[in-house]
């Protein structure tokens, strides 16, 4: 007996009802709950940032770049755990040059590059070239050479100049909009196109995954918002946060709605799948669901900072309120990428049965792997904090006296 | 003179720019037409083959699920079938009861008393090689293709091991290779029926309970069965266009 299937030995005595004999392993694991969640941070993240600078949302101003950095940073690994979830990961280039059109899968490296390469790199680029030019005439050694690769010989930073580095940033930024939807809510026709499968299987996946990436995304920079300020002993701007906690509550509220509207419509329309879907819910999916996702998750967030909008607290305290929501609803929509993910493969396609599913610590579909692609984009987000500091940027005289 | 060389000019780059505008956008829609994928339904020339179940004489011995097995070196584990099949157990009660223990290779056993049975019977399963099969469509590399005689086959020289054709299968055929690590499935037998032979599972059949053939020649075994018996596909509302007939399909089967 090898070593493949001993575990699987072990799942058959788990086996709940009827399934089909091939179904008794998950194919889809932990590493494929972590692609929707990554790429949902990354496109709430950038939406955010756009809030500020397309919304004109000023008083957003100080979190425009770590959010831009911050998407960038998880993009960066956003498709690692694609590539180390296949059985043969070498071969994964071939999605690029033998596209196969009618996969909904197919385009999403297309996708990607668009969105790596065209939005993200070329907007921080535009923001960042005159503090890249200054930086490489200011500093000594290395660091003197790598600026000025950056700059990429672009090292004009007259004010008309500059004014075209605005120009055209804001035009990436009104690209960036609709490309950050095409991102997540493409992610979310992978999976919602597969008529197989009734638990994903609805029109509203893409748009619940456009809603859910903007709530985990406005999240991820609230803390890290907060923890910058905190590790550099700085006075938080709080109308800044009172502002994103704002946006916050309204994604959470619409997130909240559709997520409502899609289990109504399922329940009131209650189809051939109901029953099993019935059994899931209030079976497997209880704690992760109604606890995690929905209860921690998303209500009490929204109690929480609905209530700050109404009764401002002392800063203290809201701040600490502040914190303990976003970490909450970070955790909430991780688990709501588990309960379509993993939810969507418990029950078997006969609709007779579940199939059970045990979360290995190791191996490539481990906890640790997962860790992994977890830690790595933090990492990285610290490295591009320490290469173009936000708060180290050079004041805006020449910038502003160039603003029509 | 100079003139109207610069017109003519002028009126070729115009007329290059239209063809190459017009090429640029005809390349950005093909990949949109690649959407309409299931609308379509395919018009075949030559062979185009099928099965044909007749669970009235399926006695459930597994002895198709066991050469299958055998022919095309399926794992033995459990947990790997190109082929299986299920025993349906209805009880008076109206509640459904199914068992595939080791794909019914081993045999079954009842389990329930005669007397509380309604209805009790076997369905052999496998892939069912749809016309609109939707582990082909959402293949992201195109390694799982169609043959020209509609065969849903793998070239697993080029799976990526993605595993999306196994969940965007409806019918759990598919399953990953533990030691190839790339996805494997029924070819009905395609190397056996490209030489005139017949697919494996068919051959042993003790009471001839599968009836292979070609849909497009009318004096076809899978023919002359479709039409002497009322027959029914699984889940016809996927809209998948099985090519595994069923007579005596009953409408508890999934």
């Amino acid at each position: 007996m090898g070593p493949h299937y001993q575990h699987l030995y072990d799942m058959l005595s788990k086996v709940d009802g009827y399934i089909y004999p091939n179904e008794i392993e998950l194919n889809w694991s932990i590493l494929i709950v972590l692609y929707p969640y990554i790429t949902g941070l990354v496109a709430g993240a950038f939406i955010l940032a756009s809030l500020e600078r397309v919304f004109k949302v000023k008083v957003l101003k100080p979190t425009y770049t770590i959010a831009l950095l911050s998407a960038l940073a998880f993009l960066l690994v956003a498709t690692m755990p694609l590539i180390s979830h296949l059985g043969k990961p070498m071969r994964f280039f071939e999605i690029m040059i033998t596209p196969h059109f009618t996969s909904a899968m197919a385009i999403f490296g297309f996708v990607y590059l668009w969105y790596l390469m065209v939005v993200l790199l070329l907007e921080i680029w535009f923001d960042y070239r005159r503090d890249l030019v200054l930086w490489s005439q200011e500093k000594k050694g290395i660091m003197k050479h790598v600026y000025k690769i950056l700059t990429l010989g672009v090292t004009d930073i007259s004010p008309n100049a500059l004014k075209w580095d605005d120009k055209l940033g804001y035009a990436l930024t009104v690209i960036g909009i609709p490309s950050a939807f095409l991102l997540h809510g493409y992610v979310g026709f992978i999976f919602g196109s597969v008529k197989a499968n009734p638990w994903w299987s609805t029109v509203l996946m893409p748009v619940i995954f456009i809603f859910s990436a903007m709530v985990s995304g406005i999240a991820l920079v609230m803390i890290i918002f907060m923890l910058v300020n905190y590790v550099r002993k700085q006075i938080i701007d709080m109308k800044c946060l009172d502002m994103i906690a704002r946006f916050l509550l309204v994604a959470l509220i619409l997130d909240f709605a559709l997520e409502g509207l899609d289990q109504v419509h399922r329940i009131y329309e209650a189809e051939e799948s109901f029953q099993i879907l019935d059994l899931l819910v209030k079976g497997k999916l209880t704690y992760t669901l109604f606890l995690f996702q929905w209860g921690l998750g998303m209500l009490v967030p929204i109690v929480v900072l609905a209530y700050l909008q109404i009764f401002r607290s002392n800063l203290r305290v809201r701040k600490i309120l502040y914190f303990i929501s976003a970490f909450m609803v970070l955790i909430g929509i991780f688990f709501m990428r588990w309960n379509v993910v993993i939810g969507g493969q418990l029950f078997s396609k006969s609709f007779l049965g579940f199939t059970a599913f045990k979360l290995k610590l190791v191996g490539t579909e481990g906890v640790g792997m997962a860790a992994v692609w977890i830690v790595l984009p933090c990492l990285i987000l610290l490295f591009l904090f320490w290469l173009l500091p936000p708060w180290k940027r050079h004041p805006e005289e020449v910038a502003g006296e160039t603003e029509p | 003179m100079a003139r109207e060389e610069i017109k003519s000019r002028r009126d070729f780059l115009s007329r290059a720019a239209l063809v190459a505008g017009g090429l640029f956008i005809s390349g950005g829609i093909s990949p949109f037409k690649s959407m309409l994928y299931a609308t379509e339904r395919k018009s075949t020339k030559g062979p185009w083959y099928a099965m044909g179940i007749d669970l009235e004489s399926c006695i459930g011995c597994g002895r198709c699920a066991d050469a299958c097995k055998t022919e095309n070196n399926v794992p033995r584990e459990p947990f790997y079938f190109r082929t299986w099949v299920e025993q349906y157990t209805i009880l008076n009660d109206g509640s459904i009861h199914v068992e595939s223990p080791n794909g019914g290779i081993d045999g079954f056993t009842q389990k329930f008393a005669d007397a509380e049975i309604f209805k009790s019977f076997f369905v052999p399963k496998m892939c069912n090689h749809c016309a609109k099969s939707p582990c082909t469509q959402v293949c992201p590399v195109g390694a799982t293709f169609e043959s020209p005689e509609g065969i849903a086959l793998v070239d697993q020289t080029y799976c990526l091991g993605c595993r999306y054709c196994v969940q965007a299968c409806p019918y759990g055929c598919r399953y990953i290779h533990p030691e190839k690590k790339v996805v494997d499935k029924c070819t009905m037998c395609y190397h056996r029926i490209t030489k005139g032979l017949l697919p494996a599972c068919v051959e042993v059949c003790p009471k001839q309970a599968k009836i292979f053939g070609d849909l497009n020649d009318p004096k076809s075994e899978i023919v002359k069965f479709m039409k002497d018996h009322s027959w029914q596909v699984l889940k016809p509302h996927m809209n998948t266009e099985p090519k595994v007939f069923y007579n005596q399909l009953r409408a508890e089967v999934r």
